[in-house]
């Protein structure tokens, strides 16, 4: 546990200490939103949701991404004789949710300040948020600890987690759809529990299987 | 599964299944008409598919917990004839959507699904295209194939809750099993789902035993 904490908190630290991996990411979310505003003005409601969710997919890859392949491969040599890959995956999990989770806050200001804001319960928003960044970033983690074994590029990522992301995002989508326009869904919460429940999923298939990858 | 009795079956149900599938009649139905024969060779597909895709699945978890590999070879074997299953089901399945439901693509959550399998088994594909070393390449593939399959199938029926159906025993379609499948069509239709599997699982065999000549030989498939 203890080990857990502090493999997170490193991850912070070089986080914040190397800002301009942080402030990149940042910047790339600011630049999509912009583009998006530049093209397509401020959208209808349903456009502004999916063009929303796609960037938080493009998001995803593109700060989750870091979490297993900007470290370098001979350090992870050294992290494995210390702790247990269980508990190096959880902390890559956790450290890549922490962060998602920020910039997507931080994307759905953008969105509101360029974009409009068609929210009307912004708690049911940031909630469907918070456990989308949970099951995106969950899925991408483990799938960059693949391409990072594969010696592969982010792209590998992308193209692995792409076809397996779409229902998440499909029931995303429909879930943040019910805080933006007054329609009453059925079986929201069923839906919301569906979500939740692959997101463990993803976690606990990623630490039965991650020991397999790191076996050399 | 040496033995040649099951090729025989194989080609003598696939025969008969082809032949009577187009000759034998079928019960005119609205809409389908003759289309209806379509039967026969779109939905065996997607029961090889899913057969296939298990087996290979079953192999990946062998291969992680014994280290052959042979489970590799045989996995890549069955995940390779499940591919070119789906992409037949798919034409078939898009054929026979042109006739009845109007146009070829109407967003039907099993025609998602079958989209989003193919797609994250070619990822499959390009993944093991990227890495040279072979012991590597079998690992990293086999944790790939087991994430995919066991995220994959909850995925596959949740779909159906968030798009309507137009498949026959969806969304308020009536099912091919309550009357359209009579007894008539029955007789073709399972000696064809037979006949079909044994087929992909025939061809799988044969690539398996290519590559374990290759594997053996060279060291290398």
């Amino acid at each position: 546990m203890n080990q857990l904490i502090s493999l997170v908190k490193k991850d912070l630290l070089i986080e914040w200490r190397q800002k301009h991996t942080l402030f990149g990411v940042l910047l790339y979310v600011g630049a999509t939103v912009f583009a998006v505003y530049i093209m397509n003005g401020q959208p209808e409601v349903k456009v502004w949701n999916a063009l929303f969710w796609i960037t938080q997919l493009f998001v995803a890859v593109n700060s989750v991404a870091k979490s297993f392949l900007q470290e370098h491969p001979n350090r992870f040599r050294y992290y494995f004789t210390v702790v247990k890959p269980t508990t190096f995956l959880l902390a890559k999990m956790l450290y890549s949710m922490v962060l998602m989770m920020g910039i997507s806050l931080i994307s759905l200001f953008l969105f509101s300040i360029l974009l409009g804001n068609p929210v009307i319960q912004t708690a049911v928003f940031v909630g469907v948020t918070a456990a989308g960044s949970l099951a995106l970033s969950a899925v991408f983690t483990f799938l960059s600890a693949i391409a990072a074994r594969a010696q592969q590029n982010a792209a590998l990522m992308a193209i692995l987690g792409f076809p397996l992301v779409i229902p998440v995002l499909m029931i995303l989508s429909n879930l943040a759809l019910s805080a933006i326009s007054p329609v009453y869904q059925e079986g929201w919460g069923v839906m919301m529990l569906v979500l939740l429940a692959l997101g463990v999923l993803v976690i606990i298939l990623g630490l039965i299987l991650f020991p397999f990858l790191w076996q050399e | 599964m040496r033995s040649n009795w099951w090729k025989i079956l194989c080609v003598v149900l696939l025969a008969y299944a082809i032949i009577g599938g187009l000759l034998l009649p079928v019960p005119a139905r609205h809409i389908l008409n003759e289309t209806i024969r379509n039967l026969y060779f779109h939905v065996p597909m997607w029961f090889g598919m899913m057969l296939l895709f298990g087996i290979s699945f079953y192999h990946s978890l062998m291969y992680l917990r014994k280290q052959d590999m042979n489970y590799d070879i045989k996995a890549v074997a069955f995940l390779k004839i499940g591919v070119l299953f789906s992409c037949l089901g798919m034409l078939t399945g898009m054929e026979w959507a042109k006739y009845t439901w109007g146009e070829p693509w109407s967003n039907d959550p099993k025609q998602l699904a079958t989209a989003i399998c193919m797609l994250s088994y070619f990822a499959y594909l390009i993944l093991r295209g990227g890495i040279k070393d072979e012991e590597k390449r079998a690992k990293i593939s086999a944790v790939y194939n087991v994430f995919a399959f066991a995220m994959m199938i909850p995925l596959l029926f949740v779909l159906p809750r968030l798009v309507d159906s137009l498949h026959p025993g969806n969304g308020g379609n009536p099912g091919f099993n309550s009357y359209d499948l009579d007894s008539r069509m029955r007789l073709v239709f399972y000696p064809a789902v037979i006949g079909w599997f044994l087929l992909g699982y025939w061809i799988s065999t044969l690539h398996v035993r290519i590559n374990q000549i290759n594997h053996k030989r060279d060291n290398t498939f």
